[in-house]
């Protein structure tokens, strides 16, 4: 193998007119690109010597082809010089810091030595010498005559953008570079530059460089006519303007015309460098659009730097739609067909592997798992046809390379934007399969935020065998069930596989044989062990049964359960509503499986599983759980309808009656209010208590008709089912559908704002009643007042506004933490420093532990081991 | 058998431990020891040693006294401990910075925005979600919603009276708060009617303010009862109105940017929550518990009690400010933030002003704002490029020396 090539630093600096005329391949003088017949004119802005962009043209310089060639630079002599625009400021502040005569630093000897000392003594260390500079500049601006030859020295004005005046005389370019040539290198290093690689006066340009054409290529449009790159035209401006500079100088012009065109001169150099400079009018192109120069090319998110420099484009990647896919694994993703047979790995011929090679190579393009081409000793690249494909069989021998289409089995990363975190990307097998989308498991969404309403996802090839290593034992979806952010799964069940399991394993279900085998199909469990009962001489098995079979032997635990209501007294097994859940040598003898056991960011079982035995573990838990679940929710059935919103009627007449009193509640309220009556509460004032009461009453208006809907709502309801589980709404929103909406509310607030003094028209003015201002008493489910669709709306807006801002401003928030943070890395001695080996912490976390091994947090889970080892819980001894 | 459980435990071997065991090796009743329960002193001896945090040991301890294991049992317990906390350990190389960095900005998308909530007190205003841990990573010299929560000494946490006398001398008091203030433009004078409830609460006289105003303003100011009459310097309306501004802005007693307070009564003890903060001169008050008063102003911590007190500042407001939101991450994230955040001595932003404008690539500087200056002033300095860090690499294409990038195979081939 050859070693790569290692850009060891990169040096800063600025160039000299004699560098830029070194690296210069020729002199650029005519602001023509392209005669008459379409060639680059000598020594003309497109000169061949600069490199080549069109194909099949050879670089007169360097003799590459386009693409070979990176380019070489040309150069324009200016005719007078000008101000490098992101210099002007500089410029000023050392005018004003040297002598006007002698160009030395304004500084006597004693005070130069002092600070001399000081900037050697921090670059020994290595610290910024930002403020020592500051204060040179700062002190010398001071002093009135020059301390070495005595000159009296005058003050200097600085205007935008680049014009400097003397006591009312204007410096012209060429008197500041006469002035910076004078320092003497021992006071420029004071002034913070580097008198090696930078001169003060390079800060004036006298020679420009011309970028390569290859910077600036043009393209050629549909009528054959040519469009040049944005910088070719601001270049033309500066080579047309100098010509006119040095015409009209030779000429004997009057100084003021020649003032014009220098200045006109400065303003093409400017723009040319940057043109978004403040007291600058942008240079515009023809249609009015501003040009983007050399600044703006760097800057900003398209930039060089964020755009093109930090973003990489890569090969071997596709994308396209994701749909689920319960059938997968969790660690696999299903790819289309057609994706996998463009997608290729190299594969090096070996004589242990030559047999295989030979497979896919006879199989060729056309015929799935086969090879797309045949890469010879000689490097040369051959493409696998019909025609060939027996003759490349032949041919092939080890040392030469196939590139072998995607088949089942090949990892490969999967990766969802926003990528937040870094189970954004995992790596997933392959499993090829017809139609046009990426299968995934539903249960790998939640870490990747994905859903399935037209998302699309990403996914790369690795081509390396170190690459295919590192993304089986680190990236795979097995190792990162847990994630580093809390010690916990972030990884596991989500809606329809926690109601299955929560159907399944609620009370006592009795399933004959039959059933239990066809539950557990997918699973791979096939011993159905002891039946619970026999009736009639067939056994029978509880879903808590079946549900056991797909646990680990030795598995123990005891919790509650997301249905638990905190009783006073826990009655442990006896609980009524299933919610103590016991687990023992991995058979659960009483409790209801929910979104607490298996749920993605909150699943105990699935925890200890992975803690206790091994993310394998965890993963084949994961994966028979999650099919044992749609199949029990296939089983059952499960589907909401309308009128499972349905409330008997007496219920909806209590709940009216709930309303009618809130509402002669408020009014007593506003009455009082309005009557001088009310007491503020401490720290408001009455305005603001009114309000809060009024919140307050409706609110509780809401609660107790959603608790009357809720008594008349059981489990074998299928919102209540999955609000209970946890797999998916809540009460709340079966409330809402059901029986009152409730309040609408801006920032808090009940809506105030509209018209004068009212919200909507269909009100009078000052009306502070609870319809007035926003409360919507109809459900969903009945419809909702125009009145009170609008204020629903209203409440809704705020709600997508609130999103917006929030991705925005939490997406600014992720990029500076990372930025600031991506360069620390834990050392052998458990030290966490940063790239100059500043020491950040002495040992990482305090205690050198690892969150994503740790057991939410902590390292040893001293519970768990004492109550393994002993038996007994310490937390309830 | 007991040699048996020392080998298993020996990955936190220490010669202190060996010693022990050899000791107990040569008692005889070693086995009746090991199948019966231990006594509380052999559990503290057996755990003093053992290379674990102090957290765990005193956890380990606290469990063990209750559960009383036998001897065998003890050391099975001693020998998982030690091996889940090796197990746990991070690895060299490990780029914790990112998944810190990730760790606390994933969960930002999950945040709510809006900027005032209740929290603990439903009377003070308090910036909470996301805007709230915007602000800590920004350095911000002052929050938004600046609080104090003073704690106060036994004596005055369980009277009512004197925690709310306290409070009282705390909160700034201005003239409007204890008195109206009328303008006589006939006389050209400003009469002052002060309210005896109000003064008598904010235990001050008629005289002090009086002695207050002519102190600041220098216009001669008469006392008479709880009437003040003040004659300006200046006779002129203008000057008049002005006086009448100015006097409005004198803080009469307490303390300057303390707006308001609020009594509340927490497990047992009175506690005074302030609205607007200043740490540095409520510490001062007799009554009031220094070491266990804070505030919400990082900087403000940072100055009065240092660096260190910042860097737990920070670490226990953005702790807060998550957990409130429901938001699970663990802890070390945010130290490494803090530390990240206190290591050059003050407390730095997190953005271009700080942490990210300081470090040592140029390259990487460039590539997260103010691309163009950055270039600039690097080509001024002479400054060069070491390629160490991640970005650097990332825009020369080369491997970077984080993680598994930071290792190296190497296979030595037989001879």
């Amino acid at each position: 193998m050859t070693k790569l090539k290692k850009i060891g630093k990169i040096k800063f600096g600025l160039l000299s007119p004699q560098e830029v005329r070194k690296m210069s391949v020729t002199k650029i003088i005519t602001a023509d690109t392209y005669d008459n017949d379409g060639f680059p004119i000598e020594m003309g802005l497109m000169d061949p010597r600069l490199g080549v962009i069109d194909p099949g043209l050879r670089c007169r310089t360097c003799g590459g082809r386009p693409g070979e060639c990176p380019g070489h630079f040309g150069h324009i002599e200016l005719a007078a010089p000008v101000i490098h625009i992101g210099f002007a400021k500089l410029i000023k502040k050392i005018l004003q810091a040297t002598c006007r005569k002698c160009g030395r630093l304004l500084l006597d000897e004693e005070a130069k030595k002092k600070y001399q000392d000081e900037i050697k003594g921090l670059k020994k260390i290595g610290r910024s010498t930002n403020n020592v500079i500051k204060d040179v500049f700062k002190n010398s601006v001071k002093i009135s005559v020059c301390p070495h030859c005595g000159e009296e020295q005058k003050n200097i004005k600085f205007e935008k953008p680049t014009t400097y005046i003397e006591e009312g005389h204007k410096l012209m370019p060429s008197d500041v570079r006469d002035r910076l040539e004078c320092i003497p290198d021992d006071d420029v290093e004071m002034l913070g530059m580097d008198a090696s690689k930078a001169r003060p006066e390079w800060m004036i340009l006298t020679a420009l460089p011309v970028p390569p054409v290859t910077a600036r290529p043009s393209i050629t449009l549909e009528s054959g006519q040519r469009s040049e790159d944005d910088l070719t035209h601001k270049l033309v401006d500066i080579i047309r303007i100098n010509q006119r500079f040095q015409e009209n100088r030779e000429a004997g012009a009057p100084q003021l015309i020649i003032e014009d065109l220098w200045e006109l001169l400065q303003y093409h150099a400017t723009t040319f460098l940057d043109n978004e400079v403040s007291g600058v009018p942008p240079a515009r192109h023809r249609s009015g659009r501003p040009l983007k120069t050399l600044s703006q090319r760097l800057k900003g998110k398209e930039g060089r730097f964020r755009g093109s420099l930090s973003g990489k484009r890569v090969n071997f990647s596709a994308r396209t739609v994701i749909s689920p896919d319960p059938n997968l694994d969790i660690d696999e993703v299903g790819i289309p067909l057609e994706i996998a047979r463009e997608m290729t790995i190299t594969m090096n011929i070996t004589p242990q592997n030559i047999k295989e090679c030979k497979e896919y190579v006879r199989r060729g393009a056309d015929r799935h798992p086969g090879a797309n081409y045949v890469k010879r000793l000689d490097g040369q690249r051959i493409k696998v046809t019909d025609k060939n494909s027996e003759e490349l069989v032949e041919a092939l021998e080890p040392g030469w390379k196939i590139d072998r289409q995607l088949k089942d089995g090949d990892v490969v990363l999967f990766n969802r934007q926003p990528s937040l975190h870094r189970m954004s990307i995992m790596a997933h097998k392959v499993k090829v399969m017809p139609n046009k989308t990426f299968r995934l498991n539903p249960a790998v969404c939640p870490p990747y935020n994905a859903d399935f309403d037209g998302d699309e996802m990403n996914l790369h090839v690795p081509q390396t065998e170190e690459a295919r290593a590192e993304a089986r034992i680190l990236i795979a979806v097995e190792e990162n069930l847990l994630s580093p952010r809390f010690g916990g799964p972030i990884i596991g069940g989500i809606h329809d596989h926690i109601t299955g399991l929560f159907i399944l394993t609620r009370g006592t279900t009795l399933f004959d044989e039959n059933d239990a085998l066809e539950l557990l199909r997918k699973s791979h469990v096939r011993d159905l062990k002891k039946p619970a009962m026999h009736e009639n001489d067939k056994p029978y098995w509880t879903g808590k049964q079946i549900f056991s079979l797909i646990l680990p032997k030795g598995l123990n635990l005891t919790y509650r359960a997301k249905a638990c209501e905190n009783c006073d007294v826990c009655k442990k097994s006896e609980c009524k509503t299933d919610a103590y859940v016991v687990i023992k040598d991995g058979k659960l003898l009483c409790g209801t499986i929910d979104e607490k056991a298996i749920g993605a960011f909150s699943g105990g079982v699935l925890d200890r599983i992975i803690k206790e035995f091994s993310p394998a573990e965890g993963k084949k838990f994961l994966d028979n759980a999650t099919r044992l679940a749609i199949r029990a929710i296939t089983h059952f059935g499960f589907s909401f309808g309308i009128d499972d919103e349905d409330i008997p009627q007496e219920a909806q007449s209590q709940i009216d009656e709930i309303m009618m009193e809130a509402e002669k509640q408020v009014k007593r309220l506003i009455e009082a209010y309005k009557a001088g009556e009310l007491d503020a509460l401490p720290g408001r004032t009455i305005d603001e208590t009114l309000e809060m009461k009024i919140m307050e009453e409706l609110g509780k208006a809401r609660d107790q008709a959603g608790n009357i809907a809720s008594q008349h709502l059981g489990l074998e309801n299928s919102a209540v089912a999955m609000a209970t589980s946890g797999a998916r709404g809540s009460m709340l929103n079966l409330t809402q559908m059901s029986t009152c909406v409730g309040q609408q509310s801006v920032r808090g607030e009940r809506i105030t704002r509209g018209y004068d003094g009212r919200t909507l028209p269909h009100f009078k003015k000052g009306d502070l009643g609870a319809a007035a201002k926003g409360f919507v008493k109809s459900s969903y489910k009945t419809g909702l007042r125009p009145t009170e669709f609008f204020f629903h709306a209203i409440g809704g807006r705020e709600g997508l506004v609130d999103t917006a801002v929030r991705t925005s401003q939490s997406g600014y928030l992720q990029r500076r933490l990372i930025n600031a943070l991506l360069d620390l890395e834990v050392k052998y001695d458990g030290t966490v420093r940063d790239t100059r080996g500043l020491i950040v912490q002495f040992k990482y976390g305090e205690d050198g532990i690892d969150p994503s091994k740790s057991d939410y947090g902590k390292s040893v889970n001293v519970r768990r081991i004492i109550q393994n080892i002993t038996g007994q819980d310490p937390a309830e001894v | 058998m007991v040699k048996k459980g020392n080998s298993k435990a020996s990955v936190g071997k220490t010669a202190k431990k060996s010693k022990d065991i050899k000791r107990a090796k040569t008692t005889k009743n070693v086995k009746k020891e090991m199948a019966s329960a231990v006594t509380p002193q052999s559990i503290d001896s057996k755990l003093k040693d053992l290379p674990l945090p102090p957290s765990i040991i005193e956890e380990l301890k606290e469990c063990l006294n209750k559960v009383k294991p036998t001897g065998a049992q003890l050391e099975h317990i001693i020998q998982m401990s030690v091996e889940a906390y090796e197990r746990a350990k991070v690895e060299p190389c490990e780029a914790v910075g990112i998944v810190a960095a990730q760790s606390i900005g994933e969960p930002g998308t999950q945040m709510t925005m809006r900027t005032f909530h209740y929290a603990g007190v439903a009377e003070i205003n308090v910036t909470l979600g996301l805007p709230r841990l915007i602000e800590i990573v920004d350095a911000r010299k002052i929050p938004s919603t600046p609080i104090m929560r003073i704690k106060l000494e036994p004596e005055y946490a369980r009277d009512r009276d004197k925690a709310r006398a306290l409070g009282w001398g705390i909160e700034q008091t201005n003239i409007i708060d204890i008195g109206s203030m009328s303008v006589d433009m006939a006389k050209m004078q400003i009469v002052i009617e002060l309210d005896e409830k109000m003064t008598s609460r904010r235990n001050i006289t008629a005289e002090e303010i009086a002695q207050k105003i002519n102190a600041e303003t220098k216009a001669e100011v008469q006392a008479e009862g709880l009437k003040l009459t003040i004659n300006p310097v200046q006779h002129s309306y203008r000057g008049l109105l002005r006086l009448v501004n100015d006097i409005k802005g004198i803080t009469l007693k307490g303390v300057k940017g303390i707006r308001r307070i609020i009594i509340r009564k927490e497990n047992d003890e009175y506690v005074l929550y302030t609205e607007g903060s200043a740490l540095k001169k409520v510490l001062q008050f007799v009554g009031v518990d220094s070491s266990r008063t804070k505030t919400n102003n990082i900087n403000e911590i940072a100055d009065v009690l240092g660096i260190e007190a910042a860097r737990n500042a920070i670490v226990s407001e953005a702790m807060d400010t998550l957990r409130e939101q429901g938001l699970e991450v663990d802890i070390r994230h945010i130290m490494l933030v803090a530390d990240m955040v206190t290591a050059g001595g003050s407390v730095k932003q997190i953005g271009r002003h700080g942490v990210a404008g300081e470090k040592a690539s140029v390259l990487s500087r460039a590539a997260f704002e103010v691309t163009v200056n950055h270039l600039l002033d690097a080509s001024i300095k002479g400054q060069v490029d070491e390629l160490s860090g991640v970005t650097e690499n990332v825009i020369v294409g080369q491997p970077i020396q984080l993680g598994t990038g930071d290792v190296e195979l190497m296979y030595k081939a037989k001879e």
